[in-house]
């Protein structure tokens, strides 16, 4: 300890070791997880928005039959991108956005894993979601449905650079997703504090865990897909044209082997939020949690087993629809395990009712209204009468709307004290709440009846006459109520970030590591390295009469950027582990990468060697090694 | 009579039309696109002023709800349906109640953190024992009823292939001798009480096949061979539309399934085999000329004349559909001559290029078409 | 139990498989595993699916895939030959493995380009062409991949950068490139072999 020279105390010193250079340049180089989470919380905040107003421009063309406000192909784009926004560019970069911010404070280390490739990945998913609004600018937006069926989406069905976007753009972001995942694994394995055994981990990091093992599994299928479109698209080969003995249903397969898996992925870590924030205002610790995190990590796997669900119209035999079918049943025991944790704590818990808390207990019934839709869905002939349908529309949408909007509004009441050092409006809160939950029911409730009075999805208008009309202008009416609540979201961000009451250490009284520093915290997250001896750290003295954990003691590690690195099954100390600095490699690869799809998409030979070639040069210096000298 | 997918009367002999009527956007472009000719503004006046009459009869009409059903599968469906639904909204309101409940409930005051053992057995009972009973039955039912739906309840006597394109349904009756194949498009006719087998195929992307009142829905999909039976319990007019996203007019790509009586039927059946009437008046006489010269054979095949395109739905009887455009709008002489004149407008991006012709040309066109009963 | 309230006793840096690099490279190797997976189903798929004869233009031939094959597995050997050398801390052993197989992954793909311009058919030709040419081009590319990391790594060791203690990154490309030749034996068990034991 102490080996610097300086006299200078230790927070002093902490800070010139991990400090980010000032200005743009620095700004462009860091790889401080706090800096990159609160940009992937942002950036996909804006795309939620971008998602939000086109989903208005929608709705307002949906308030009655016949109306002409769009043309269809404006309405193709609108519901295409809309949904590509919503599920790649919103509701997994905003989960990443938490745990970037949140694992390295939960764990009592200084940075992720891989810093680095931390700052790799949020650059990628801002230039990727670039790529696919770029379609904008050219007038050629996406217009295939966020799921984009082959053959509609080959070329001869849909000629010009719409598809390309899309195939182009998802391969570009899922590098992204990838990267992410592989960071979250090994920072879990590697750089969780002393005695932060597995049994001692937050459910939201189980969420993470669960989401970012199944995107290595999940992604490639998406990947391949979208290559073999781009493939036929461009280079004429014909892996869905049945007409040269390629097949339209390799796609769904393809695509919903990846697709239902991704359900999981953007709602597994907004549930384990909800598992973490609703013990901290009921008072108590987690009914459960051994259960609440195996279910965690089965749904995950299970997830892998339903994908046909999707696919019940298309004519498979009839044992195949039984087995997915039961498969799709059996997914909903873990969930149920979930929700009944949850209103366990709840009930035998002392519920505090903060803003944030209304919107988990809030979420608890969307999920379930969302989950029995799913159920639904699952018993093969009655799909056959609500797949595509509005049903499934207001299935999908408390999934997602419920499921990960709720939990993630409402983690921000939690978290942004610790993000920004200042709390909330508490009033403001329960106004944001009580319009968007309104909102939302008025919004998607009516969905349900629309799918059975037997509206079709993704029409651009309906005839009049059908019974259709008054409820579609009860849910253009709810979701400008919506609208409204996200619109008070905002504000309340925006006026409390300047003037919101300061928030002190641990505002909530709340169990877990990342409130047991300053809010906000500083450059390098913990001052000494902790050593964790139980499940809540922070709520030893009351749970079991002393503070068993040393939260202010433990090692300093200021011989340069450090941290601890532990075993993967009881984080045992292991090693000192060196990180690396700020770095612009990651930016440039971004780069070199965005140069090849646009080359790729535009077709430009030149461009495509130019990205690959910078590619290449990024990489290997990237990781060129320091000179051996010192070492001996 | 105004809905367009309820169990309405089967129209009969030469009553058609007033299904439903449309005010919209459409129209005024019409109106716009033909002010040149006084006669078509008076017809097209006369339209909307209908159109608008059709507008608040509108509410009374029903939708093509599947949860009430006049189809022998969707009977059984709508059966499943109800039972999960009430199922759902039952576990929906437990839960609603036990979170309301546990938030309300009084406690014990203080503010500390406490740690009860208490509450595992609300995993045990309320999130393993009751899913596990709960989906058991719901499994159960289900699969019975998809066993139960996988074959018609007798053999089917109606062979008809559906064949889906962007944006019509055409459809091929098979039954018969060849010679008596013949093909119609967005309008399927099926005797009431007979399973009717049909064979589902694309000729462009993906469609699905969804009549909601009667069954439900069957992709098509090309490269794939897929089949689905339908029967009609009740007489009557049924909606169908395409479920599956297929592009720009997805959303009008409509048909009509028309149940009657067997001997309705099979008189149907009959007139359709037959080739196209003759034209007998002279308007109508002259109408065939302007639609031998006008580009409509090349698409479409009028059965007994020089007409044999493959493009577009066989019009060898379209004076006796009940709609126009897949299923958008009501046959009458009146929208014929707006659908031809301006089907891009009233359907854009549809394959049906809009035809210009002399205001006195397309008169005689749509008595020629409207004579082909 | 160990709290470590000091740091002197811990190593500093982490080598070999509990490194946060070597893990890297496991879990893209599983990304990357899962990938060529989906890609042979989609194969399997598009077989399973056919109507006619697959593949269309009758069994493949082996007489270029099968000295290929022997040629990548001698390629693995070299490498774990020169990766044990660094172990060892000879260094001569080193670059001359990494030379061998560089060597050798050159001739596969030479010998992959032979194949190609022999085939009677191109890509476009049909669904199984479309498979055939993607499949086997991704697996080049990964060796493409494998040989830069090759040069690098061997442009590395010739200035001193690698050294016996400082070896990560040979084990890394040497995990990666035995990694590509197993993804090889399932690429050439599929596309080469499978139609020999009647999978179609």
């Amino acid at each position: 300890m102490a080996t610097t020279a300086a006299e200078l105390p230790l927070d002093e010193r902490l800070s010139r070791i991990w400090e980010t250079r000032p200005g743009l340049l620095g700004a462009l180089s860091s790889v401080d997880h706090k800096t990159i989470g609160k940009r992937y919380l942002v950036t996909a905040f804006v795309f939620l928005i971008l998602g939000g107003v086109e989903a208005l421009v929608m709705r307002v063309q949906l308030a009655h039959g016949a109306l002409g406000i769009l043309s269809p192909e404006e309405y193709d784009q609108l519901f295409t991108m809309h949904g590509v926004t919503m599920l790649f560019l919103y509701a997994s970069p905003i989960l990443s956005g938490f745990s970037n911010y949140l694992w390295p404070l939960m764990l009592g280390s200084r940075d992720m894993a891989y810093p680095r490739m931390n700052a790799l990945s949020y650059w990628v998913f801002l230039l990727s979601g670039i790529f696919l609004y770029s379609s904008f600018l050219v007038g050629h937006a996406p217009d295939g449905g966020w799921f984009a069926y082959a053959p509609l989406t080959e070329e001869l069905f849909s000629p010009g650079v719409d598809l390309d976007f899309y195939a182009l753009g998802l391969t570009f972001l899922g590098i992204s997703t990838t990267v992410g995942a592989v960071n979250f694994i090994v920072t879990l394995a590697r750089t969780r504090a002393p005695g932060m055994s597995l049994n001692r981990l937050p459910i939201f990091m189980y969420g993470t865990l669960t989401v970012s093992v199944s995107i290595l599994f999940a992604m490639p299928p998406l990947t391949v897909a979208c290559i073999f479109l781009f493939f036929d698209r461009q280079f004429g080969t014909h892996f869905y044209q049945a007409a040269f003995g390629g097949s339209p249903m390799l796609w769904q397969h393809l695509f919903w082997i990846f697709g239902h898996p991704w359900v999981y992925i953007v709602v597994l870590p907004a549930m384990g939020m909800v598992s973490d924030i609703i013990p901290t205002f009921c008072r108590r610790p987690l009914v459960g949690y051994t259960f609440v995190a195996l279910a965690t990590v089965s749904t995950g796997l299970l997830g892998f087993g339903v994908w046909v669900h999707h696919m019940f119209a298309t004519g498979l035999p009839t044992m195949t629809l039984s087995f997915f079918s039961a498969a799709s049943t059996i997914i909903t025991i873990p969930s149920a395990v979930a929700v009944f944790a949850w209103l366990a704590t709840i009930w035998y818990g002392r519920p505090w009712f903060t803003a944030s808390f209304l919107f988990m207990a809030g979420f608890v019934v969307l999920f379930v209204i969302g989950g029995v839709s799913g159920v639904m869905t699952a018993a093969v002939p009655f799909d056959w009468q609500l797949t595509d349908s509005y049903f499934v529309v207001a299935h999908l949408h408390y999934v997602l709307a419920g499921i990960n909007v709720f939990p993630v509004i409402g983690g921000i009441y939690y978290w942004f004290p610790k993000m920004s050092g200042r709390m909330l409006s508490e009033r403001l809160g329960k106004w944001n709440f009580w319009t968007m939950f309104v909102g939302l029911n008025v919004l998607f409730f009516p969905m349900h009846i629309l799918g059975m009075l037997g509206m079709p999805r993704r029409v651009y208008t309906y005839p009049v006459g059908l019974g259709w009309d008054t409820w579609n202008l009860v849910e253009t009416i709810g979701a400008f109520l919506f609208a409204v609540g996200v619109l008070l979201f905002i504000i309340n961000v925006a006026w409390s970030r300047a003037f919101g009451d300061r928030a002190g250490v641990n505002p909530w009284n709340a169990p877990s590591l990342e409130w047991s520093i300053p809010s906000p915290p500083p450059v390098y997250n913990v001052a000494v390295i902790p050593t964790v001896a139980s499940r809540h750290p922070l709520w030893e003295p009351e749970l079991i009469g002393e503070q068993k954990s040393r939260i202010h003691e433990g090692p300093t590690l200021t011989d340069g950027r450090e941290t601890m690195a532990t075993t993967t099954l009881d984080a045992q100390p292991l090693a000192v582990l060196r990180m690396p600095g700020d770095s612009y490699w990651p930016l440039l690869l971004a780069l070199s990468l965005a140069a090849f799809f646009y080359g790729a998409l535009l077709g430009w030979w030149w461009l495509i060697g130019v990205g690959a070639a910078a590619t290449f040069v990024s990489i290997t210096g990237w990781l060129w090694p320091e000179p051996p000298a010192e070492e001996a | 009579m105004s809905g367009a997918g309820d169990v309405g009367p089967v129209p009969s002999g030469g009553e058609r039309g007033g299904y439903e009527l449309r005010v919209t956007s459409y129209e005024l472009t019409i109106l716009r696109l033909v002010t040149r000719n006084s006669y078509f503004v008076t017809r097209l006046r006369k339209l909307l002023i209908g159109a608008a009459a059709a507008l608040l009869l509108a509410g009374c009409a029903e939708s093509p709800t599947y949860m009430t059903s006049s189809g022998a599968a969707g009977s059984r469906e709508a059966a499943l349906g109800w039972t999960l639904t009430i199922i759902s909204c039952a576990v929906v309101a437990l839960v609603a109640v036990l979170l309301v409940w546990g938030l309300a409930r009084r406690r014990e005051s203080g503010t500390g953190v406490s740690e009860g053992r208490e509450g595992v057995s609300w995993i045990y009972y309320g999130g393993v024992l009751m899913p596990i009973v709960v989906l058991l039955f719901a499994f159960t039912y289900s699969t019975v009823t998809l066993t139960g739906l996988h074959h018609p309840p007798g053999e089917p006597k109606v062979h008809v292939e559906v064949i889906g394109h962007r944006w019509w349904w055409e459809m091929k009756y098979l039954d018969g001798a060849p010679e008596g194949v013949f093909y119609t498009a967005n309008e399927l006719h099926i005797p009431v009480g007979v399973p009717v087998h049909l064979d589902l195929r694309s000729a462009d992307v993906i469609h699905s096949f969804w009549v909601p009142k009667l069954a439900g829905k069957t992709d098509l999909a090309p490269g794939s061979e897929n089949s689905m039976w339908i029967e009609a319990k009740e007489p009557g007019v049924y909606l169908g539309e395409c479920a599956e996203f297929c592009g720009l007019q997805h959303a009008h790509m409509q048909f009509r399934v028309v149940a009657e009586s067997p001997r309705q039927y099979a008189a149907w059946l009959a007139d359709q085999r037959a080739p196209a009437r003759v034209p007998s008046e002279p308007d109508e006489k002259r109408g065939e000329q302007v639609f031998a010269n006008a580009p409509c054979a090349g698409c479409h095949t009028i059965r007994g004349t020089d007409a044999e395109g493959k493009v577009g739905p066989d019009l060898t009887h379209v004076g006796s559909r009940l709609t126009l455009g897949a299923g958008i709008l009501p046959n009458t002489p009146g929208h014929m001559a707006g659908w031809i004149a301006s089907s891009q407008a009233i359907k854009p991006g549809s394959y049906m290029p809009t035809i210009y012709l002399k205001p006195a040309e397309l008169q005689t066109l749509v008595s020629y078409l409207q004579s082909l009963r | 139990m160990a709290t470590a309230t000091t740091t002197r006793s811990l190593p500093v840096g982490l080598r070999g498989k509990a490194s946060p690099a070597f893990w890297g490279m496991a879990l893209l190797i599983v990304n990357e595993a899962s990938f060529f997976a989906y890609l042979l189903f989609s194969y399997f798929y598009l077989a399973a699916v056919a109507h006619g004869a697959w593949p269309p233009g009758g069994r493949p031939e082996l007489k270029l895939a099968i000295p290929n094959t022997v040629i990548l597995l001698v390629s693995s050997g070299t490498m774990w030959w020169a990766e044990s050398g660094v172990r060892k801390g000879r260094m001569g052993r080193l670059k001359l493995g990494l030379l061998i197989t560089f060597v050798l992954g050159v001739i596969f793909l030479a010998i992959q380009g032979v194949e190609y311009a022999s085939k009677p058919f191109g890509l476009r030709a049909d669904a199984y062409s479309s498979l055939f040419y993607t499949i086997t081009g991704f697996h080049g590319a990964h060796v493409a991949v494998g040989l830069l990391m090759n040069l690098v790594v061997q442009v590395w060791v010739w200035r001193g950068l690698v050294t016996p203690t400082r070896r990560q990154a040979v084990t890394n490309i040497a995990w990666y490139w035995h990694f590509v030749d197993v993804v090889w034996l399932a690429v050439f068990t599929t596309l080469y072999l499978s139609p020999y034991f009647g999978l179609r």
